[in-house]
């Protein structure tokens, strides 16, 4: 049986933020867990539908005790998404995945017994939150400029912004940014742009030889551009599910 | 004031070996007390193309670890006297250099020689990292073709992060060594050009070497190029590439194209 490979329509991978809440758990656990119970008594729900990500960076755990840690986080409806700061060690099978790069934020507010043992305390703190990712997102738009080629295996991750390059962009390296990239000089390598979900990001280069090129997820590689455009300067944007070129004069 | 070059490349079997041996030969033939350094542990070829391969007592291994001192180690060359070799182990691998130990090494040759050549291993880890470390120049040897091209940019991008002189936000003086160049492929697109490979690397060109039967002869005859016939093509080119390194002016040609025919030729320089 043969398949057939003509699709021309790609799949479309994004990237997106949300804010996890972080438990990090203080030994004795036992003492921790019961504080945690305290929490969860004055607030109902206050782990639900929530992100959350287990924090094991400061505290001695084993194996066995991180699998119970996440039985007995399980047991009062918490569920982990990712375990941060763990020995590669740690994990088994079946467990939640371990995480990488997290970017701190300001702490999450901890509803209090003044606050009311209601289920509004939890209602009040995710719209406490809700503006404050909206303030980060407004004030995160900006750019940065590297004035020197970037070299095989190198790779630029922007997610705040635009990307511009003065100099060449080498084949095997790369460029991700969360706004447009801008190359002052030759594209040979790859340039992701809009790539927390941004699909008026556009590309801009001096002369195309890219690898592979994408916007908000949309993908291209060397093989499906037009050879018309090798060679040229270029901008790229991205219209619907399709990667429009053009060249610039 | 010593000054520590590394030859290195990133792709192996390009002529890091050959140019080692025949800028440490140039250089101490102009009377400036020179050492080549294998950082190639368990793979070593140093020795065998400097002709000193029955000479080996110690080596890089026993001085990091303090079984030998290091003027027992170091192996003056029979035609040069102030050419010296530091040979690699052969038996054991790039695990046995440490930090520590090659800053050691270093410091100390440094307190007794003018150059201080490094022959990088082939590849990114251990062996060419510490290879590079304590480099003030790196003289990036590259074939044209787009592999080499490729792999050496990648080591620019690790001299540029990776080194002593990198981390405190300083520059190591990155310099291309083109060689096994043949004009007449190159015309024929069968080879990059020399401005192709320059435009994408685009660091200052200290030398072009053509490929010649004249390095394989040397090799085989354990003398650096320089010294085994000094007439010849690749030794005139490696020649001037060292006198271009102690900072002299030297006009580049391309070897295999007329000379004087195009004046671009002269002097050229990328970014």
């Amino acid at each position: 049986m043969t398949k057939v490979l003509t699709d021309t329509r790609s799949i479309r991978i994004k990237g997106r933020s949300f804010l996890a809440l972080v438990l990090s758990p203080e030994p004795p656990l036992d003492g921790w867990l019961a504080r945690l119970d305290d929490l969860a008594s004055r607030s109902a729900g206050f782990f639900l539908g929530r992100p959350v990500v287990l924090d094991v960076a400061d505290i001695e755990i084993d194996r066995a005790q991180l699998k119970n840690l996440i039985d007995e986080l399980g047991k009062r409806n918490v569920r982990i998404m990712g375990i941060e700061g763990g020995r590669p060690s740690l994990f088994e099978p079946g467990m939640p995945p371990a995480m990488r790069g997290g970017r701190p934020a300001p702490d999450v507010e901890v509803p209090t017994l003044e606050a009311g043992a209601d289920a509004k305390a939890a209602g009040n703190n995710e719209a406490a939150a809700v503006p404050q990712l909206e303030q980060q997102s407004a004030r995160a738009i900006s750019s940065i400029v590297i004035r020197e080629p970037v070299r095989s295996g190198q790779s630029v991750i922007f997610p705040e912004g635009d990307v511009t390059v003065i100099g060449s962009v080498a084949s095997g390296a790369e460029i991700i940014a969360g706004g447009s990239v801008h190359i002052y000089g030759t594209l040979r390598g790859r340039a992701l742009a809009g790539s927390v979900g941004n699909s008026s990001a556009r590309i801009f280069c001096r002369r195309l030889e890219a690898e592979l090129l994408a916007i908000d997820g949309v993908y291209k590689t060397a093989e499906d551009m037009a050879p018309n455009l090798r060679g040229q300067a270029v901008q790229l944007w991205l219209e619907g599910d399709s990667i429009m070129a053009e060249r610039l004069n | 004031m010593a000054k520590v070059i590394v030859v290195t490349s990133g792709k192996g079997g390009v002529g890091k070996t050959t140019s080692t041996a025949a800028l440490g030969a140039a250089l101490a033939q102009r009377n400036e007390k020179t050492v080549v350094v294998d950082f190639d542990v368990g793979l070593r070829n140093l020795d065998l193309v400097m002709g000193a391969e029955r000479r080996v007592v110690y080596d890089l291994v026993n001085v990091i670890q303090g079984d030998a001192k290091l003027p027992q180690a170091l192996i003056r060359d029979k035609r040069l006297d102030t050419l010296f070799l530091l040979p690699a182990s052969q038996t054991r691998d790039k695990d046995a250099l440490t930090p520590e130990g090659v800053e050691r090494v270093m410091a100390e040759l440094k307190k007794h020689f003018d150059w201080v050549i490094c022959d990088s291993p082939a590849g990114i880890e251990r062996g060419a990292t510490l290879a590079m470390r304590h480099a003030d120049i790196a003289v990036i040897v590259t074939n044209p073709e787009v592999s080499s091209v490729r792999d050496s940019d990648r080591i620019i991008g690790l001299l540029d992060s990776k080194t002593e002189r990198a981390e405190r936000g300083d520059r190591v003086e990155k310099h291309l060594l083109l060689t096994r160049y043949d004009a007449a492929r190159a015309e024929r697109g069968d080879m990059l050009k020399v401005d192709d490979v320059l435009e994408i690397l685009s660091i200052p060109l200290i030398g072009i070497v053509p490929e010649s039967t004249d390095v394989l002869r040397a090799s085989n005859i354990g003398a650096p190029v320089t010294l085994a016939d000094s007439r010849s093509a690749p030794a005139l080119a490696y020649l001037d590439a060292a006198r271009r390194l102690t900072g002299e002016t030297v006009p580049m040609t391309i070897p295999g194209e007329k000379r004087g025919l195009f004046g671009k030729i002269f002097g050229r320089r990328a970014a």
